[in-house]
């Protein structure tokens, strides 16, 4: 036994973690940062352009609410994103769903059976998409470009010819268009911080019973108080009453944020520190070194679809709630903009990189851009123009740094 | 005379009217190297998949630690303590080092992985190994040199406590440091107790590091040498079938 020691990448001082950090994004490891980065950009030229309106209570309710339906659709993919793969149908998988759905409310159905029933639905799709992909060999660009098309037929032969079916179920549409009470606001905050907290000194204790380094405690710290800053500045804003109507005060944070976090942590979850997580991680890298280490590929394969088919349709769902209808086109136009969110979040569509809080950033940057350019009066083309912009930058980026940390790896 | 770790007694595979392998006898030892030598196509690719329980031999016997065994699976040969480090060396590169180790046998507790427990593991296997070029276990593969991450890949199967560990080419494509890197650690390996195959066609390296040579010709052990008791000219008129066991030809 020699007495060589060989780091753990969680020695040193909160410095020396610091550059640790700016060395790993210089060799291209870069994240969410160029997101961050763009997020960052945007708020400061839409609050320059359009003080008055842009970062006001009632605004920024708005923006959280419209990024929920692609926050969850853009996350769903991130799923299948790992793999290289990609799901087209994810949107009209969803639309599919809810048009089950609503045949089951029209029957007099209770709403949580239809509900169910519209989720076993979606993860049945993503079975069979994950089926022809993993086991029949086709590629899921092909599978899913034809289910997107045949799904606008199916749900046009289900719901009849186009138009709104009105969904009257208070709970459902409660998840886009009511409020937490003020304190609830507060106190999911506060659980949710909590969680974070113990979830890391858990890790801590557990590190320390084996004798490894911890990275210094300042920098949890930092980390939960930023996080705590801007959470509780969120929260105290959506507290504030942002209704014109005095006699009607709109106050609280939207429900359905505390649901998309939810879903995304738990994500987040299953994908950090599951056997599931790092074999979809692995098999998204190397297909055959996961083989070959006794990875069950197709099945991993076969998972994730099912669970981006099942997040579709809690996506599909967001959008049946805010509209109070289903419609008979659901999920067509979203299903791009979905991808476009995750690879502008800085989900490789190589595979094998990405995170689901990813997601959730470009999703913000994808609705920042249509919400703020809207408030500017500027139209829809050039909305479009700027967010295609945006995607091809952040794909030159993901490009860029790829090739700079495979030259990094020639260096001895 | 001590058990070898493997021993293979007419052992034969055919691929429909090709035999490859024409009744093979073969030994490697606990503790040694053994160079597996042969020009292309004389069959060392095909005997190592038997091994690893890739590609089952047709006939034959198969002793593992004096005990008949038939390896008809990766998993059986993995059950036994042979691990085969590939060309290609099987790493994702988007895991660190530590996911690689225990890629496909991660250790979970409360049903999470347990980070803690495999970084250590892994941090130990390497030092195991005396390894110094790598800076953290943490580190992603794609920041890697070619020496590195076989060094990555040889730790791996001593985390799985191997007691044969086979190297394709382990050299083939690393710099001069690199291969002398490697080597050191093929010793070190040996050193603890395991039995280590080599397939290589670069004879200076053979030499510098294994024991034992056993040269493959037309699907055909030739020669079973100790690497003290030869030299590069006898070797290569086996590999070239100018040598027999009988004496030299013609």
């Amino acid at each position: 036994m020699s007495n060589v020691k060989i780091a753990t990448g969680h020695e040193g001082s909160a410095k020396d973690q610091i550059n640790a950090y700016f060395q790993r994004v210089k060799s291209g490891d870069m994240g969410a940062l160029p997101a961050v980065g763009a997020l960052t950009v945007l708020i400061g030229i839409f609050t320059a352009a359009a003080p008055e309106y842009f970062l006001r209570p009632l605004n920024v309710a708005n923006l959280f609410v419209q990024a929920a339906e692609l926050t969850m659709l853009a996350a769903a993919m991130v799923f299948v994103i790992l793999l290289a793969e990609i799901d087209l149908s994810a949107g009209v998988t969803g639309g599919v769903a809810m048009a089950v759905m609503f045949l089951l409310l029209r029957e007099g159905i209770d709403w949580p059976i239809a509900l169910i029933v519209s989720l076993v639905v979606g993860a049945a799709i993503g079975f069979l998409i994950g089926f022809f992909v993993a086991k029949v060999g086709v590629p899921s660009f092909v599978v899913t470009l034809g289910l997107f098309l045949g799904f606008q037929g199916l749900q046009l032969v289900m719901l009849g010819d186009g138009g709104l079916f009105k969904v009257d179920v208070a709970p459902i549409n409660a998840i886009m268009n009511e409020n937490l009470p003020t304190w609830l606001g507060w106190l999911v905050l506060i659980g949710g911080l909590a969680l974070g907290i113990l979830i890391t000194l858990l890790d801590r204790a557990r590190r320390t019973k084996n004798g490894l380094p911890n990275r210094p405690i300042s920098l949890v710290a930092a980390k939960y108080g930023a996080m705590a800053v801007l959470g509780g500045i969120i929260v105290a804003v959506m507290n504030v009453n942002r209704s014109a109507n005095a006699f009607k005060p709109i106050e609280g944070v939207p429900i359905v944020i505390p649901i998309t976090l939810g879903i995304l942590l738990i994500g987040g979850l299953i994908l950090d520190r599951t056997r599931f997580g790092r074999h979809l991680y692995a098999v998204g890298g190397n297909p055959e070194a996961a083989r070959r280490a006794g990875i069950k590929v197709a099945k991993i394969r076969i998972i994730a679809f099912i669970v981006c088919s099942a997040l579709s349709v809690i996506s599909g769902l967001f959008h049946v709630s805010r509209l109070g209808a289903v419609e008979a086109t659901a999920g067509r136009t979203i299903v791009l903009s979905g991808v476009a969110a995750a690879v502008v979040g800085g989900v490789s569509l190589f595979g094998g990189k990405g995170r689901l809080m990813h997601a959730a950033i470009g999703a913000l940057v994808i609705t920042i851009i249509a919400n703020g350019l809207g408030l500017l009066g500027w139209d829809a083309g050039m909305n479009f123009l700027v967010t295609g912009g945006v995607l091809i930058l952040a794909a030159t980026v993901d490009a860029l740094s790829r090739k700079r940390s495979s030259s990094s790896q020639i260096r001895v | 005379m001590e058990v070898p770790v493997i021993e293979l007694q007419d052992v034969k595979k055919s691929f429909g009217p090709v035999e490859v392998l024409k009744g093979i006898d073969f030994r490697a030892y606990a503790g040694r190297v053994t160079a597996l030598v042969g020009d292309n196509g004389a069959g060392k690719s095909t005997l190592i998949k038997g091994l690893a329980g890739v590609q089952p031999y047709d006939s034959g016997t198969v002793k593992f630690d004096g005990e008949v065994v038939s390896i008809h699976a990766p998993r059986q040969a993995g059950h036994l303590g042979i691990e085969v480090v590939y060309q290609d060396l099987a790493l994702c590169d988007n895991l660190d080092i530590v996911q690689n180790m225990f890629l496909g046998r991660e250790e979970i507790k409360n049903l999470t992985l347990n980070e803690a427990a495999m970084e250590l593991q892994a941090q130990k296997a390497l030092e195991s190994l005396s390894v110094r070029t790598v800076k953290s276990v943490r580190q992603k593969v794609s920041s890697l040199s070619g020496g590195q991450r076989q060094t990555v890949a040889i730790a791996r199967s001593v985390l799985r406590q191997a007691k044969l560990v086979i190297l394709d080419e382990p050299t083939a494509a690393l710099g001069v440091a690199q291969t002398e890197q490697v080597s050191r650690l093929v010793r070190t390996l040996a050193d603890s107790g395991v039995a280590v195959i080599i397939i290589s066609h670069n004879l200076a390296d053979v030499f510098k590091a294994c024991d034992d040579i056993s040269v493959l010709y037309l699907g055909k052990m030739v020669a079973s040498l100790k690497t003290k008791e030869t030299n590069q000219g006898e070797v290569i008129g086996y590999i070239t079938g100018l040598k027999t066991m009988d004496g030299v030809e013609q």
